[in-house]
């Protein structure tokens, strides 16, 4: 490829004071007499925004005026406003990709303390970019259509609720479901705050519709196990778990488990965290989606000796849903567009071993105590101890993995709301006197504050300080009493609280192999583990992996409210990038110059999409375009120099290099 | 303008994904660092040709900077470790040459790690202060001048011995 422009080069050079982000740090006035006196630049200005409408016009204007054929943007990370800067350019008729963006904010302005340097870098970014553009050429952007389906992985509320987003929309949607049923950590939950409505009364609805809808394909047991592929088509391997029970005969009838030669349900119950017991066949929860049965191979008779009686296949006659012999299936599926929405793991208390959670039994996790209060929970909704006992006195410990040096800094955000709320229903369930010992109140949003007023209100003990130690009451009769120490810090005193069980409302955390979905899905994470948005305020649901969308506790802790709103904030992307049918890609993509190339062949096992093939008629290396990713691993690698890649080509390297050391 | 202290000078090439970003975030989470290295983006850290290396040797840097994702999270799922091979191979060639280890340097660095392009940049600046200038193109030209005196020397040499010659 030649340049196909052989006028002589005019570049506008176009300084962003980005209010005083920039202009604050930088000797603007400086840089600008400098880049006017560099070859090529016809023109140079300062601008207060360049981003705004009016900053646009000045280069339109400009572009117009004064013949200019190049344009460069000394303003924000390309990141930022590239697409801003390429689109205002070409609207007056500029080939955008002749347009190029130097970052002296995130770079420069915003990093760096003299001024004096800060200015100098800046002129020799802006050198940089003046020879740099001076070679760019004319470039277009390449179409790809986007396919219609979507993958949407995990269905709690998040998931669920994208999905049935798109689906509405007439959306053929794909849900995948680790767990046997959907519902998520929400399906546990017994009330919501701030409005106490019942978590299973606002959310099974949605799930029989994600059950019963014609465009969902719903997987529950399954897991994603490889993404290949790019935005608009992916290609998606699913495995599909045993139940041991045939999903299209199954009727959920439920007298299998009836039948189970176990009388009594034995083994630890996973939906109820262990506090209540199920049998080896075993539906999750009544209003599990969908509504059926699985078999645990690790507890079921027949798995573990092969002698048992099958009392359950006996009951289940001619339906014969049950199935020893199934074997895990995989399925592959072909979507334009994902949605993440895996959710997060509820913190191990286990951690921070002076709470003494796991060593004393009236010691529980907030999500435990959610079990014990729901009215389809192990007790039938009593607040009672592991003996059997209402508990008299409760303490709640806020900030439990969260804002904390050794284990999380960040705040869970839910806790201080979800903390109030337990403390409102196990007062309301068992009369009993209720302590919240906190660091700092956090209540934000829409009718938060009035229902944390509300729960003080009610005669809940308020105690601001970090608790310090949980132990055994020592004195008589105590019977697994504990006691908190702790400093009230208002009244900067020691006490001692003696309570009869301790709530500890743990933080929110990544999933233990949250960075295995990451790289499965090509996606960043941030320092907590969670999953990075592409831009935390302008682009929150989106990812660095384009096509790939975020929604719910995944990209951070959220409550409900603001999960559902991501949710459909990430189908409304998703529903986006379908309805216009395709995306425009980054014309970055390498080539051959075919009178250089050798035929060496050295960069065709360098791809990684397999773009490069060996043209053995012509001996020549040959690039398919729309396979090139453009990551430019061949061109490096080219010992003849014969691969180009658009927008990094070695002259405008090479120009960059010389560039920001010609500046002295 | 006052004459300004020798300041080491760094050419950096950051991938576009990890890298670049995490510069950008430490931009965002306003983390100071000295202002010696100057970014070229690319794509991927596996675009960067040894040549760019260099040349920015040869045209005046002090050290070059190469910043990719971490091994395993490449976005192109494996650049990275040819950069790390082409890497190896450049810094003992460079070392052949005169030029220290520590001047050519190769980091991973995520999109999450703001203060890992602080640390290191600071890191940087600080060892090739400790190093001084490498003033490859200062170097090239005094290696010009002596091959040049040489090259008189051995004119001169020859002139004298045709003289003798002619005697």
């Amino acid at each position: 490829m030649k340049p196909t422009n052989n006028e002589p080069v005019r570049i506008g050079f176009y300084i962003c004071h980005c209010g005083t982000n920039i202009a604050g740090a930088l000797d603007l006035a400086d840089v600008v007499k400098y880049a006017a006196t560099l070859p090529d630049v016809a023109l140079a200005r300062d601008y207060k925004y360049m981003c705004s409408d009016p900053g646009q016009e000045l280069i339109q204007r400009d572009i117009r005026d004064h013949n200019l054929n190049r344009i460069i943007v000394a303003a924000c990370s390309p990141l930022m406003h590239e697409r801003t800067f390429r689109n205002a350019t070409e609207k007056v008729g500029l080939n955008p990709f002749y347009c190029h963006m130097v970052n002296i904010r995130e770079h420069d302005a915003w990093v760096h303390t003299d001024r004096v340097e800060a200015t100098a870098k800046a002129k020799a970014l802006a050198h940089a970019a003046v020879r740099r553009v001076a070679l760019h050429k004319p470039l277009e952007t390449k179409k790809v259509p986007i396919h219609g389906d979507v993958l949407v992985v995990g269905a709690g509320i998040a998931g669920i609720h994208a999905a049935l987003t798109l689906a509405n929309a007439g959306k053929r949607v794909y849900l995948v479901e680790r767990e046997p049923t959907i519902g998520g950590h929400m399906a546990k939950f017994d009330k919501t705050f701030p409005t106490l409505d019942c978590a299973a009364c606002i959310l099974t609805p949605k799930m029989s519709a994600v059950g019963t809808h014609a465009n969902i394909t719903l997987w529950t047991y399954s897991e994603v196990t490889k993404v290949d592929g790019y935005i608009g088509n992916f290609d998606v391997t699913v495995k599909r778990k045993p139940r041991y029970v045939i999903e299209d005969t199954c009727t959920g009838c439920l007298e299998c488990i009836e039948a189970c030669i176990y009388r009594e349900p034995k083994f630890a119950d996973e939906f109820n965290l262990g506090l209540g017991k199920r049998k080896p066949i075993y539906l999750p929860f009544p209003q599990a989606t969908p509504p059926l049965v699985l078999i645990d191979p690790e507890t079921c008779i027949e798995f573990k000796t092969g002698k048992c009686k099958k009392t359950c296949v006996e009951i289940c006659a001619d339906r014969r849903a049950i199935d020893f012999k199934q074997q895990e299936e995989t399925q592959q599926i072909h979507v334009g567009t994902i949605i993440i929405a895996t959710g997060f793991r509820v913190f191990d208390a286990r951690r921070i071993p002076y709470y003494g959670y796991g060593v004393y039994p009236n010691v529980y996790n907030a999500l435990e105590v959610e079990r014990l209060l729901n009215a389809a929970g192990p007790t039938g909704g009593e607040v009672i101890l592991r003996d059997g006992k209402k508990p008299r006195s409760v303490g709640i410990i806020h900030c439990v993995g969260s804002r904390d040096e050794n284990t999380n800094r960040y705040c869970s955000r839910v806790c201080c709301l979800y903390s109030l709320k337990l403390a409102h229903l196990i007062k309301e369930h068992t009369g009993a006197q209720v302590h919240n010992f906190y660091i700092d109140i956090r209540t934000p949003g829409k009718s938060m504050e009035e229902f944390y007023n509300r729960v003080a209100e009610e005669g809940v003990d308020l105690v601001r300080g970090k608790v310090a130690d949980v132990y055994p009451d020592p004195s008589d009769g105590a019977n697994g009493r504990l006691v908190l120490q702790v400093e009230d810090t208002l009244s900067s005193r020691i006490l001692k609280v003696p309570v009869d069980m301790v709530v500890l409302a743990t933080g929110l955390e990544p999933q233990a192999d949250a960075q295995e979905i990451r790289r499965l899905f090509n996606m960043s994470c941030g320092a907590e583990g969670f999953f990075l948005e592409r831009h935390p305020k302008l682009a929150p649901v989106n990812t660095f992996a384009d096509g790939v969308f975020l929604a719910g506790c995944c990209q951070g802790p959220k409550d409900i409210p603001d999960t559902v709103a991501q949710a459909g904030a990430a189908a409304a992307e998703a529903l986006s990038l379908i309805v216009r049918g395709y995306t425009e890609q980054e014309p970055n993509t390498a080539y051959v110059v075919e009178e250089d190339c050798s035929g060496c062949k050295s960069c065709v096992p360098l791809c990684p999409y397999t773009a490069i093939s060996f043209d053995a008629g012509k001996k020549k290396a040959k690039i398919n375009e729309a396979l090139c990713k453009g990551c430019g691993v061949c061109v490096a690698s080219c010992p003849s120099g014969s691969i180009g890649q658009n927008l990094f080509e070695d002259d405008q390297l090479l120009s960059e290099v010389e560039g920001v050391l010609t500046y002295a | 303008m006052p004459e300004r202290e020798w300041q080491p000078r760094i050419v950096a090439f950051f991938c576009n994904w990890c890298t670049y970003t995490a510069a950008d975030l430490a931009g965002v989470s306003r983390m100071k660092y000295p202002p010696n290295g100057c970014v070229i983006r690319l794509m991927c850290s596996g675009r960067l040709d040894p040549q760019l290396v260099l040349t920015a040797f040869a045209r005046g840097a002090d050290g070059v900077l190469i910043g990719g994702c971490h091994p395993g999270d490449c976005h192109y799922v494996e650049g990275n470790y040819k950069t790390l091979r082409r890497f190896r191979l450049l810094s003992r060639l460079l070392q052949e040459l005169g030029i220290e280890e520590e001047r050519l340097r190769l980091e991973w660095i995520s999109a999450a790690e703001g203060e890992k392009i602080r640390h290191v940049v600071t890191d940087m600046v600080e060892k090739l202060r400790t190093l001084g200038p490498l003033n490859l193109p200062g170097r090239h030209e005094e290696w010009d001048k002596e091959i040049e005196a040489l090259a008189h020397e051995a004119q001169a040499h020859e002139r004298e011995e045709a003289m003798s010659y002619a005697h």
